[in-house]
């Protein structure tokens, strides 16, 4: 009986994080919107879009190949199983030994590798473009990532989300210099990740300033509406990871009962809203890029991730 | 028993290939040549399979007759040569079965024919071997073997310069390992491995282990020793190709792991940190020389270079830990190493038989010239793909398992006390991360310009898919990347046996867990479950189509690109190798290999065509190897002269000598 | 003391460390001088933290001159000077920055194995505190001589200040004289380099240093 209980809250966040996944990119450009004095567009825009790319007609290319048509639904349900993965409400859902936050970086790379080779499949000198710069980008953010894992792993003594944010939370570890290094390393990770200013324009479909836009360039109808779900679940993903671990308090612990489990979904979606909105704020602050100081910015957050590890390795006092 | 039975599997292979240099002209030579290589790994498989699981008749121990009179031929099966046997057969049963298929196709098959069952003999023979002599020689004979295959082709253009380069590396190799057995055998001369195992001499151990590194790293393709393993791996038939890549650095590491953990004793905590230094360089050069090529085998090649580096790393950590006293965390490391072994003997392999497919479809192997081959050979796309993803550690595949070990054995160095440890150990995760993202990279290129686009010439556009055979091996190898990711806890305690014996502890049961767990250290530590990922990622695409399709639309019509609205009719301008890999070549190859690119543009009104000059310089063999030839060349030109003396010099000479030798003889006394 | 103050006070220190890397990896000269604004600030802020802790009032003096003159006075001066001089605005590193930040691994690693074992009587936090004061100093000079620019070499210089500031409030105080002497030789050190700047600039349209070598005696 509690077997199942488990399952089903666990089923429940990965309904919730499908669920407010639209929701969080509504909300950043709504708030974009204002700060630049325009209306914007209502807050649930992108599901209405969603609903409406979903109904559509595909329109495939010629020589699309079945990799075209079959990695769209692989791209969505590997960032789906990596953002149900990270704790939202609770901590130690029965499914979070499946997978640590190496596991998580992973299939995040699964789906970049399919969506770099759907990039590469019609043929067009576009999807070249978005291809190959997406693997330079993830070819340094993913080491940067997994720098700030090995930094965050090292502090909480364990690679599982649930513990590390469950160890944030206790007295051990206190206010140190790594943590900060790894924060910043994180959050510039996030934005390249999620192709935000300044790495790439997520609103803009000019070539010079395209990276994710082009791979997908080809795609329409559900695929277009799976690969948008997708990218949206995949900046959840960011920000839930960001707020387990440097923003723990508030967060269940799975068995806590059905009251915990909606104070802690309450503080999840505060937690949301306040990171949205600073996101917003940041991407209009700043200014896009050259394609190649990304892989300088992106070298920074490696560096940071390295000096942050590094720091821990020396200072151990076993 | 299963000593004797393995042995007697060598001894037919041994005489299929001599049988093989009689009947290689017959029609039906490379169906029997290859089917009873097939029969004789599969039985030794099983055999070794059967003993490294049942822990049966490990320890057995033969000697023969044959060899040197006062030593004879010692054959030994221990649990670690049980999993190399495992490894070896493996690869050979597949190649074995690629090539009842693929051989139809080999033009001269009495340059082929004769030398793979030899190869394979000598490959199991290494591994087997219980004593220097016997060691020493069956490994000549595998490189002999091995180089017979790589000059099959010898009239095309590099096969004689890499076959040439390839001796003269497997030379200085053997010479090296010879004189790290010298030393390990002492002033008393006991061969036997027994007898080095008893005598536990302790001096010059840090000789015998750098001495191992260069003589079995060479082998292997350990940065700056790697320069042959592209040059020669490429220029043999596909499937002898997969066997040395895939397999044959595996027995250079099963080398490495003998002498140095079994035969040498307790390691010093320097030796981890050299070798696991020179596994995270080897790793991160290797995956960016695979970046800047285009020949989708030196491609395969260099990434054997890089996962040769992700092997020795986790070698390295197991030798650190071993020294400090830490065996569960060496248990760990070692695991990890070994598990990649395993692991990448299986995707390399298959990754090479698709290169296979693909070079006997099109003729060519340069992937500038191939393109939307995924139309035309879809199977052999599929198991290509599935390599592919495999090879750059996403899960739910094999890759991604042994790649989370190593970082589990990373993460647990923080207790270890050298300072040096301390800082190197960092680097050394960062540098994995690296060559991990990289290697992604660099198989979205492979499979995506090779496979995947429009047609780029005519025999891309032509091609056909290959034979059963071929497809089957590849298939058996596609059905173990996903085993392996999925079922990984029955192969880490397969190998249980193995790091008790070499690093005195194992990893705990793993088979008890629930849903297939693995847990390497402690549950509270860190977990993976493969099946679990699979399962979930199944049914969120699954559950996701369902809905769509049921719900909303499932409609689809074909039509034109949308390309932005500018259609362009010539696939040349699709994206090349070349124009993929700019950014990281701008990124990374400016700094590693001087990577300078000129475009010469003609003027307005000339119709002539734009060029682009991209420049490497490959940095090891500037430094290193162009050097040393200089040096060798002057040399000899200087003792030619030795030739060409009078009677009276050489007289002289004779006479210089006696009196040399008699006066040390007078001062030693 | 307890163990947030420390935290704090170990914290800022990284923070600097951090605004030194910032330092190496701007490429602009309003970002670069803003950066090195920041940077001051910090060392203002950590300064400050320390009166606090030690409760020793002259160093929040210090703190203060730090904030003043380097935060704000100083960073105003030199972006006046820039418009002044129409100087060119990108900074050309010597090096790709990638690289140069490598190097600035490098040295934290090289002074945290330095300082580590010297002090091993002191306090973990102190001994890192040390460690890092001596990282800003190497990469203030790091950053001296990866940058082709008067301008950029002179921030250089000043951020070498601030870490032998942060060394000397981490060790148990220091009298005020000494951080006045200090400060006032840094001083006139800057008004010496801007009026080289100014000449310079005036002779040769740019201050990039490779194109006064062209001008010294020995050339063939």
């Amino acid at each position: 009986m509690a077997v199942a209980l488990d399952l089903t809250v666990q089923l429940g966040q990965m309904l919730i994080v499908l669920a407010l996944a639209p929701l969080l990119t509504g909300y950043v450009r709504k708030v974009k919107a204002r700060l630049l004095r325009r209306q914007g567009p209502p807050l649930l825009q992108p599901y209405r879009d969603l609903l409406r790319l979903v109904r559509k007609e595909v329109v495939l290319a010629q020589n699309a190949s079945w990799l075209f048509r079959v990695a769209p639904y692989l791209i969505f349900a590997t960032t789906w199983v990596a953002a149900a993965l990270v704790p939202t409400f609770a901590t130690g859902l029965i499914f979070s030994q499946a997978a640590d936050m190496i596991a998580i970086v992973a299939l995040l790379g699964s789906a970049r590798f399919m969506l770099a080779l759907a990039g590469l499949d019609v043929g067009t000198s576009f999807g070249g473009i978005g291809s190959s710069r997406e693997m330079m980008i993830a070819s340094l953010a993913e080491p940067a990532m997994l720098m700030v894992v090995f930094t965050l792993s090292l502090l909480a003594g364990s690679t599982q989300l649930s513990s590390i944010a469950a160890s944030m939370q206790g007295p051990g570890i206190g206010l140190r210099v790594s943590l900060a290094l790894a924060l910043v390393g994180l959050i510039m990770v996030a934005i390249a990740e999620n192709a935000r200013i300044p790495v790439d324009n997520p609103a803009t479909h000019l070539e010079l300033t395209m990276v994710h836009e082009a791979m997908i360039l080809e795609y329409s109808g559900r695929h277009l509406a799976l690969i948008e779900a997708a990218s949206f679940l995949k900046l959840l993903l960011y920000v839930s990871v960001i707020a387990c671990v440097f923003v723990p308090w508030g967060t269940a612990v799975s068995g806590q009962g059905l009251d915990a489990y909606v104070a802690g979904l309450g503080i999840y979606a505060a937690k949301l809203a306040a990171a949205g909105c600073m996101l917003a704020v940041f991407e209009t602050v700043i200014a896009k890029m050259r394609v190649f100081r990304v892989s300088d910015f992106l070298g920074a957050a490696l560096m940071l991730g390295f000096l942050a590890t590094l720091l821990l390795f020396v200072s151990r006092v076993t | 028993m299963a000593l004797a039975g393995l042995l007697w599997c060598i001894a037919t292979l041994l005489g299929t290939a001599v049988a093989a240099i009689a009947m290689a002209r017959h029609r039906s030579a490379t169906t029997l040549v290859y089917g009873v290589a097939l029969c004789a790994c599969v039985i030794a498989l099983a055999m070794a399979g059967w003993s490294l699981l049942t822990l049966n008749s490990l320890g057995q121990a033969l000697t023969l007759p044959v060899g040197l009179p006062w030593l004879g031929a010692h054959f030994r099966i221990d649990a670690l040569a049980a999993f190399f046997l495992l490894v070896v057969n493996l690869g050979g049963a597949t190649a074995s079965l690629y090539g009842l298929g693929y051989g139809r196709h080999e033009e001269t098959p009495g340059r082929v024919l004769p030398f793979y069952p030899a190869f394979l003999a000598g490959m199991n023979l290494v591994v087997l071997a219980d004593d220097a002599f016997t060691f020493l020689f069956t490994w000549e004979f595998m490189s002999l073997a091995s180089w017979a295959l790589v000059m099959a082709h010898h009239r095309r253009p590099g096969n004689a310069t890499a076959g040439y380069i390839y001796l003269l590396m497997a030379g200085f190799g053997t010479l090296a390992l010879l004189l790290a057995f010298g030393l390990l055998a002492g002033p008393a001369g006991g061969y036997a491995f027994d007898a080095i195992r008893s005598a536990q001499t302790a001096s010059l151990a840090g000789a015998v282990l750098v001495l191992a590194l260069v003589g079995a790293g060479s082998k292997a393709g350990l940065v700056p020793l790697h320069v042959w393993l592209p040059l020669a791996h490429p220029a043999a038939p596909s499937h002898v190709s997969a066997l040395m890549s895939g397999v044959m650095t595996k027995v250079a590491v099963y080398g490495f792991v003998r002498i140095v953990f079994d035969l040498l004793g307790s390691p010093v905590w320097w030796w981890g940190g050299l070798v696991a230094l020179l596994g995270g360089v080897t790793a991160v050069m290797g995956v960016l020389y695979a970046l800047m090529e285009h020949d989708l085998k030196r491609l395969l090649a260099y990434h054997t270079v890089e996962n040769i580096g992700i092997i020795f790393i986790g070698l390295g950590l197991a030798l650190a830990f071993e020294a400090n006293e830490m065996p569960g965390a060496a248990a760990l490391g070692l695991t990890a190493a070994l598990f990649h072994v395993f692991n990448h003997s299986v995707f390399k392999s298959l990754l090479f038989f698709g290169a296979g497919a693909v070079l006997t479809a099109t003729g060519e192997r340069d992937m500038e010239r191939l393109g939307g081959l995924i139309h035309r050979m879809p199977f052999t796309a599929f198991a290509f793909l599935i390599g592919s993803a495999a090879i750059s550690a996403l899960p739910p595949f094999n890759g991604f398992v042994s790649e989370w070990l190593t970082f589990q054995a990373i993460l647990l160095s923080p207790a270890l006390p050298q300072w040096l440890l301390k800082f190197l150990i960092p680097a050394i995760g960062a540098l994995l991360a690296l060559s991990a993202a990289l290697a992604a990279a660099c198989f979205v290129k492979a499979f995506g310009v090779s496979f995947l686009g429009r047609p780029r010439t005519e025999v891309a556009r032509d091609a056909a898919e290959t034979d059963r055979w071929s497809l089957a091996s590849m298939f058996v190898l596609v059905a173990l990347c996903l085993l392996a990711g999925i079922l990984p806890g029955y192969f880490i305690d397969a190998l249980a046996p193995v790091s008790q014996a070499l690093a005195g502890a194992q990893l705990p049961r793993q088979e008890q867990l629930d849903w297939l767990t693995i847990v390497p250290i402690a549950q509270s530590r860190s977990s993976y479950s493969g099946l679990l990922l699979f399962l979930f990622i199944a049914m969120a695409a699954g559950v996701g189509a369902e809905v769509i399709h049921r719900w909303a639309s499932a409609a689809t019509r074909r039509s034109a690109p949308w390309d932005c609205g500018f259609p362009d009719a010539s696939p040349v301008t699709q994206y090349t190798a070349g124009s993929f890999s700019q950014p990281i070549r701008r990124v990374f190859g400016s700094v590693v290999f001087r990577a300078r690119e000129e475009v010469h543009i003609p003027p307005p009104g000339d119709a002539s065509a734009a060029r682009m000059h991209v420049r490497l310089h490959d940095v090891p063999w500037d430094v290193l190897y162009v050097p040393t030839a200089k040096l060798v060349n002057l040399a000899a030109d200087r003792l030619n002269k030795v030739q060409f003396m009078t009677i009276r010099a050489y007289l002289t000479l004779v006479f210089g000598a006696l009196v040399v030798l008699l006066a040390v003889l007078a001062v030693w006394q | 003391m307890d163990q947030l103050a420390l935290d704090v006070a170990h914290l800022l220190a990284g923070g600097l460390v951090l605004a030194s890397f910032m330092l190496l990896y701007q490429d602009r000269m309003t970002g670069l001088i803003n950066t090195f604004a920041l940077h001051a600030l910090v060392v203002s802020f950590s300064v400050a933290w320390q009166a606090y802790i030690q409760q020793a009032p002259h160093l929040y003096i210090t703190a203060a001159i730090a904030l003043i003159v380097k935060a704000l006075v100083i960073p105003l001066a030199l972006h006046r000077i820039i418009v002044r001089l129409d100087i060119h605005r990108t900074i050309e590193p010597v090096v790709g920055i990638g690289q140069t930040m490598l190097a600035g691994i490098g040295l934290v690693a090289l002074s945290v194995m330095v300082m580590l074992p010297i002090t091993a009587q002191a306090g973990t936090l102190a001994r890192e505190d040390l460690a890092f004061a001596l990282s800003v100093i190497l990469l203030g000079l790091l950053m001296m001589i990866s940058r082709r620019n008067a301008v950029s070499q002179v921030i250089g210089f000043m951020s070498i200040e601030n870490g032998l500031i942060l060394a000397a409030t981490g060790a148990k105080g220091m009298p005020l004289v000494v951080e006045i002497s200090v400060a006032f030789s840094i001083l006139i050190a800057l008004i010496v380099i801007g009026i080289f700047l100014f000449r310079i600039r005036e002779r040769f349209e740019t201050v990039d240093i490779h194109v006064l070598h062209e001008h010294r005696g020995e050339q063939p």
